[in-house]
């Protein structure tokens, strides 16, 4: 294994786990800010059970956020000098943008959003909600901006081989930016309206905490209902602006091997890099045009029009795309059959319903990390699209030991905190909302028992 | 554009650096202490005095780290790979702390393993910290516009022990932080580890000032040619005044505020000092901040949002301290 594979690894490694963490932060922190505001400004008590409740799994969710975030940008650094050093006059006002508006606005109002209720007037405690989801807003902002220049890169000039800006709002606003954007900020909304329907039903199931259950499981599905559909919408314009961006890479999550007119959408195969051509292919005649190009005899690029070295590993998105859609799909159903119950009244009655619901928790996940998966290696072989290589992108000083050590670690590491977390989190939700605020003060804080010392040998 | 943007990159990124070292200073210092507390409800309260701050407090190191990209990417491009293992010694050991503020909280059952990280996790963390400054100081191995050293490179006896120096100084800054946000017998526990850290900062402090010098003669000639002896030997003398001050403040029991103010300033100091020794050098013996600085577009670009964006972070940072002022109290919070 060479310094380069290991180091892709990695990056592998700690972004996919951290991606799972925006992904749901972003969507609850809009969440907690939207039930601090209903209980603002309705004062019903109930709102505030559900907002307490929420902001418990929150706080363990955005500290793990934070330090597998932290991580994210030394790895520009550690692994992928050389590319810090091509594109830092482009990319990194972004990155620095990133901490500058999110960042020290999610960690200063965060403190007063967990620790202040009774210490700042309720005004005040829900404009820190407000700013904390603000500031996930912000961050995902930046943070796809630069992803996004990475794919369809713009606004610059190359001098001696690296990037210098020449447009900022070119460069901010590169071409996949809006549909990138949107399309993950819907995602991570969906993602979080899926952990709280999956909660609400599990609640629902066992007869739980049914007000609060229902309340959660209802607003939340008539959001789906919007979002999800939305989301469709949003993937289609996505996939068009790849297609006219990113060509090569739309050939690979389709597996178009030929440029072809008339082009049929291929729902299963298995690709072949080397023979350039698809096993056992299950195919429907027309759809790919109609589907990627909005018209029966649009032309579909095809990945023989590039040389081999230019091509993405197919199998990667070709799969991850799929799997993505596919979640997609279930989605859509899940919420078709809510409205459908609904109507009838049966929606919190409907066992088989509920449990779907629950195993339904951790499709946004997946998705998410399915779509990332897509458009990460469909970019290869490049990380700059067309103008720098992966592989002209690590750190020339590392040999595969380092990178190895260094990879071992962080395997070691997340392999305790995540299941952890995960843990601690299934805990609070197995305690529902029960848990009133005045009893939490005493947990959490200086004992009414008389203080009993911890033995010497944990001290 | 013909403006020099670089000293005011300088400023910032010093400014960021030093508000970066100052404020988790005295957060990791507060988690090596922490594996000094009598038991779960100094635990507790210790824990409670920067739980509502201690992530505002790193992201100071996001910007340390990204504004160092940003204003100077060909520094960024060499240090960080130079330094690849404290640095991830750092991230983990960050990552383990970290969590353990909320992890501690919720896990009963392993209350006492997220106890041993939240302190073991804070002290690797500045000891890596003080291996990435004492590697700094020493400088790297360069070609073009690469570093061509081993990973290993930067761990010698001068960056150990620069590490060693950080464990203390951390844990003086912390002490003097407990100091403000404790009372009673936790309060003149954490006095008496302050004075035994003292005792080692003065030590470390003369040491690395020796040894210096010693090892460059550059920085020898700087701080000992006439006639900058003249000009420079205040900062070695101010510090020393300061260590005594510390030392009395510390071992006063109406001394509240003092200690932790002090011990600001004797980091202020050490900061000067450094930042004489290698000045303008930002890749040592290597590149000047001018070399390494980015293009000017992107200065300006960044620079912008930054002195507009700065002074509303830190009004609500410092609001958000405002929120959290006088003792800390085991009886706020969500959990």
């Amino acid at each position: 294994m060479t310094a380069l594979l290991l180091s892709r690894l990695q990056f592998v490694w700690v972004v996919a786990w951290h991606i799972l963490l925006p992904a749901f932060t972003v969507g609850t922190a809009s969440f907690i800010a939207v039930l601090e505001g209903l209980y603002f400004f309705t004062g019903r008590d109930i709102y505030f059970r559900i907002s307490g409740f929420w902001t418990r799994i929150f706080a363990v969710s955005f500290g793990m956020g934070v330090v597998s975030g932290i991580i994210m940008p030394f790895q520009f650094g550690t692994n992928w000098s050389r590319f810090s050093d091509a594109t830092a006059n482009v990319l990194s006002p972004l990155l620095a943008y990133e901490g500058l508006t999110a960042f020290f606005l999610e960690s200063a109002f965060l403190g007063v959003l967990l620790f202040g209720r009774t210490l700042v007037p309720r005004w005040a405690h829900f404009i820190a909600a407000l700013m904390v989801a603000g500031g996930t807003l912000f961050s995902s902002f930046w943070i796809l901006a630069t992803n996004s220049w990475m794919q369809t890169p713009a606004g610059y000039r190359i001098v001696d081989g690296r990037f210098f800006p020449a447009s900022w709002m070119a460069i901010i606003f590169n071409p996949s930016f809006p549909y990138r954007l949107a399309h993950t900020v819907t995602g991570f909304y969906v993602t979080t309206g899926f952990v709280v329907v999956a909660v609400s039903a599990w609640m629902l199931r066992r007869s739980r905490f049914v007000e609060e259950a229902r309340l959660t499981m209802s607003m939340t599905l008539w959001l789906l209902t919007a979002l999800v559909p939305l989301q469709v919408f949003l993937g289609d314009q996505h996939g068009l602006n790849t297609l006219e961006y990113q060509p090569a890479k739309l050939a690979a999550i389709e597996a178009h091997w030929k440029p072809e007119a008339h082009a049929p959408l291929i729902l299963f195969a298995i690709p072949d890099q080397a023979g350039e051509r698809n096993y056992a292919q299950i195919a429907v005649p027309e759809l790919g045009s109609l589907i990627l190009t909005h018209s029966r005899n649009g032309m579909v690029p095809g990945l023989t029009q590039w040389s081999k070295d230019q091509r993405a590993p197919v199998i990667f998105p070709f799969f991850a795309f799929r799997i993505m859609v596919g979640l997609g799909i279930l989605m859509a159903v899940l919420v078709i059959t809510a409205l459908v119950l609904r109507r009838n009244g049966r929606l919190y009655h409907t066992g088989w319903f509920l449990l779907v619901c629950e195993w339904m928790g951790a499709s946004g996940f997946l998705a998410v990390l399915a779509g990332w998966t897509t458009t990460e290696t469909g970019r290869q072989p490049w990380t700059v699209y067309g103008l720098m290589r992966t592989a002209d992108s690590v750190s020339p000083s590392l040999t595969p030991v380092d990178v190895a050590l260094s990879l071992a670690g962080y395997m070691l590491v997340y392999l305790v905190i995540y299941p952890a977390g995960l843990m601690l989190m299934a805990r609070i939700v197995s305690k529902g909302f029960a848990e009133a605020p005045k009893e939490d003060k005493v947990e959490a804080g200086r004992p009414r028992s008389p203080v009993v010392p911890i033995p010497e040998a944990s001290a | 554009m013909t403006i020099d943007l670089v000293p005011l990159w300088t400023a910032i990124l010093g400014l960021g650096v030093f508000f970066y070292v100052l404020l988790d200073g005295f957060d990791l210092g507060v988690g090596i202490l922490y594996g000094f507390a009598p038991d779960t409800a100094s635990r507790n309260l210790v824990m409670n005095s920067i739980a509502p701050i201690w992530d505002g407090n790193e992201t100071w190191l996001i910007l340390g780290g990204v504004g160092l990209l940003a204003a100077f990417p060909l520094a960024f491009a060499i240090i960080i790979p130079a330094v690849y293992f404290p640095i991830l010694i750092m991230l983990l050991a960050l990552a383990f702390r970290g969590v353990a503020f909320e992890f501690r909280f919720r896990d009963a059952p392993h209350r006492t393993f997220w106890d041993h990280a939240f302190c073991a996790g804070s002290t690797l963390a500045t000891l890596a910290q003080g291996i990435v400054l004492g590697a700094f100081i020493q400088g790297f191995q360069v070609d073009g516009r690469h570093f061509t050293g081993g990973s290993f490179d930067c761990f010698t006896l001068f960056s150990l022990f620069t590490g060693l120096a950080l464990l203390l100084g951390y844990t003086l800054l912390g002490a003097g932080w407990l100091v403000l946000k404790t009372e009673g017998e936790l309060q003149r526990r954490v006095r008496r580890h302050g004075v035994v850290a003292l005792a080692g900062v003065a030590l470390a402090v003369g040491v690395v000032s020796i040894w210096t010098p010693l090892m460059d003669a550059d920085i020898a000639h700087r701080w000992f040619s006439w006639p900058n002896i003249a000009f420079l030997s205040p900062v070695p003398l101010v510090t020393a005044g300061l260590a005594f001050w510390e030392w009395r403040a510390l071992r006063d029991p109406t001394s509240e505020v003092a200690p932790f103010l002090i011990a600001v300033c004797l980091f202020l100091c050490s900061y000067i000092g450094i930042t004489i020794s290698l000045f303008p050098m930002i890749v040592p013996h290597r590149f000047t901040l001018w070399q390494a600085a980015s293009s000017p577009d992107t200065q300006l670009f960044l620079g912008l949002g930054t002195l507009f964006l700065l002074p509303v972070i830190l009004t609500y940072t410092a609001w958000s301290y405002w929120v959290f002022r006088g003792k800390a109290r085991a009886d706020i919070g969500y959990h």
